[in-house]
């Protein structure tokens, strides 16, 4: 609490209550404002602080502990070695071990080229898809929007799951080609790269939709008119102006879309075979598989220094937006 | 121009295609009578019958529905001051921690939430001997979290275009702050509410990764059945429990959505009728 809130919430009592007749009454009318504000404040931040900020420190403290049988299954940092003086132990051979052993960085890089890729593909089909919903009239946008929307509302897990019985050797795709007689044996399309993809994409499409739209809704159509007025073809206003403009939305889609999509473990799990090579997997089987807590610690620490940097981009757009709103 | 406008419109005739496809072809399978999912053997509701005889299912559900329902109020609760906080309070101490922690929930990849949610209450119960084990309670704090940033970013962005002038003349007429946030904000706020629970409790209905970090053996949400029996292949159970969860979130949103037209044509409706009165006196 400030001491400049505090003279607001003292002014705006007085005013309030002409002359403070009663004086105990303002007094606790300002307790409880006080207390109404703190509250406000105080419970979101305790509750984020508690269960967002402290396990992400907890995992960074784990991730420097040493895998042992036992439970809680990793050594302890800090030792009071004979009551006397406290011993602080990093083991750093988590870290090391992820270095050494070339799996990991393969995963890592595995995971940030298929996010990029998908995040490409649905940036190529949610951008011609989220101007034409802003360019509809509004009572077909409403339509539009709510048809984007509604995936969201199905469950994920489910629909993930939709693309196996498509998919698979003896799915809707190959049984349907091949009573065409177009091929003769199923062609592999069920855990390869390429249902990866369209799982990915299949699954984050509306993220990449939703604030392509609420950026090209706002934008000002005499913008683009006023160079197709001055000779600009199509194409060439397309590329100068709306893009441009509509960078904001292309930022926060492509974020949506990337910063999950990396840790991914449903869809590759599901769709890319045994084979697939993604960090979000490989987290998992440390962890369910290996139940070696440090080293799936010390993967999702790995795993947080690489989106850093997308998630502050992300962050900062998120801000930008907010302030806006309140300008509007 | 003609040409333009027949190229955007197949793009969305595409994606739309590409959205709705997989999933009316999972309706559609879920009334076959074959138990091979893609080829078609005749109408049969059996897959329905079956799905309401799985036991283990339908107690997953029931552990579901209410982590689902106890996480969204909380979670709208807590977003809603969060957003409170973030439109109205301007600077307070430790705003930009603040912003960062509710917003990273939005991208973050759900098996490091999962891990170190696990990792915390693993490291509480050691230390502080609660939560002792862990189960439905872990896994309510564990969603309630992620969708409060949720609600937070719809409420914020429904109380960054409010018209304050209402609050204002409220306050001005002096009603104490409480109650005009009670009165006045509260109720035009509740399209922005309703919406925002709606979002959690199938957020939370849905999740897989982080329940399954944060669950206890004797706490299988319906995600975790759904999950493993899928590994183990394609069944039409699953394609019947789909049909379900698709009809009551298309029935739920398509009534969420008519209530909340209607509420604002009443309220432009008594705008208007308002600013004639005040004309014609």
């Amino acid at each position: 609490m400030t001491a400049g809130a505090d003279t607001r919430a003292d002014a705006e009592q007085a005013w309030a209550k002409p002359g403070g007749e009663d004086h105990h009454a303002t007094r606790l009318q300002r307790l409880v404002k006080r207390f109404g504000r703190g509250t406000v404040i105080g419970v979101p931040y305790v509750w984020l602080l508690l269960f967002f900020l402290l396990p992400f420190l907890i995992v960074l403290k784990i991730s420097f502990a040493e895998f042992r049988l036992g439970l809680p299954p990793y050594t302890p940092l800090l030792e009071w070695i004979e009551g006397s003086y406290l011993q602080i132990r990093l083991a750093l051979g988590n870290y090391l071990f992820l270095l050494d052993d070339p799996l990991y960085a393969l995963a890592y890089l595995n995971s940030l080229k298929v996010a990029a890729v998908a995040t490409g593909i649905a940036l190529l089909i949610g951008y011609p898809m989220a101007y034409a919903i802003a360019r509809a009239s509004p009572s077909w946008r409403s339509v539009f929007l709510l048809l984007v929307i509604l995936p969201f509302w199905t469950s994920f897990l489910i629909r993930v799951y939709a693309w196996i019985g498509i998919l698979k050797n003896n799915g809707l795709i190959n049984n349907a080609l091949m009573a065409l007689g177009l091929i003769d044996e199923p062609l592999p399309l069920l855990n390869t790269e390429f249902s990866l993809y369209v799982g990915i994409v299949y699954s984050y499409l509306p993220f990449m939709v939703l604030p392509l739209y609420a950026t090209l809704e706002k934008m000002d159509v005499s913008l683009m008119e006023a160079a197709a007025d001055l000779g600009c073809r199509p194409f060439k206003v397309f590329l100068t102006v709306t893009l441009p403009l509509s960078m904001p939305g292309i930022v926060a889609g492509s974020m949506l879309v990337f910063i999950p999509a990396v840790g991914e473990f449903v869809i590759p799990d599901l769709l890319g075979g045994a084979g697939t090579l993604m960090i979000g997997k490989v987290l998992w089987s440390e962890f369910f598989n290996n139940r070696d807590w440090p080293v799936a610690s010390a993967v999702a620490i790995a795993m947080l220094v690489f989106l850093v940097i997308p998630i502050v981009i992300f962050q900062h757009y998120q801000q930008k937006q907010a302030e806006r709103a309140e300008e509007s | 121009m003609r040409n333009r406008s027949f190229l955007l419109l197949s793009a969305l005739a595409f994606g739309f295609a590409f959205l709705y496809l997989p999933i009316l072809l999972l309706i559609l399978f879920s009334f076959n009578e074959s138990r091979l999912v893609t080829v078609w053997g005749g109408f049969s509701l059996k897959w329905y019958a079956e799905l309401f005889q799985n036991e283990q299912m339908l107690d997953a559900a029931l552990v579901s529905l209410r982590v689902a329902t106890t996480s969204a109020t909380l979670a709208t609760v807590l977003g809603t001051m969060a957003a409170l906080m973030l439109v109205r309070f301007g600077r307070f101490r430790g705003r930009l921690l603040f912003t960062g922690m509710i917003t990273a929930p939005l991208v973050m990849p759900e098996v490091i939430t999962g891990l170190s949610l696990l990792l915390l209450f693993v490291s509480l119960e050691t230390t502080l001997g609660w939560p002792s084990g862990r189960g439905i309670d872990t896994i309510t704090i564990a969603h309630t979290t992620f969708c409060m940033a949720y609600v937070a970013v719809v409420v914020q962005s429904r109380l960054g275009g409010l018209d304050r002038s209402v609050e204002e003349a409220a306050l001005d007429l002096g009603a104490r702050p409480f109650k005009a946030f009670m009165v006045i904000t509260l109720p035009m706020l509740a399209p922005a509410l309703v919406s925002g629970w709606l979002l959690s409790f199938t957020l939370s209905l849905d999740d897989l990764v982080i329940a399954s970090f944060v669950a206890g053996p004797a706490s299988t949400t319906l995600p975790m059945v759904v999950f493993s029996s899928v590994r183990l292949g394609v069944t039409p159970e699953i394609n019947a429990l789909a049909t379900l969860l698709v009809l009551v979130a298309t029935v739920t949103i398509l009534i969420a959505a008519a209530l909340m037209g209607r509420q604002e044509r009443d309220r432009a409706r008594a705008v208007t009728r308002a600013v004639a009165k005040e004309r014609g006196a």
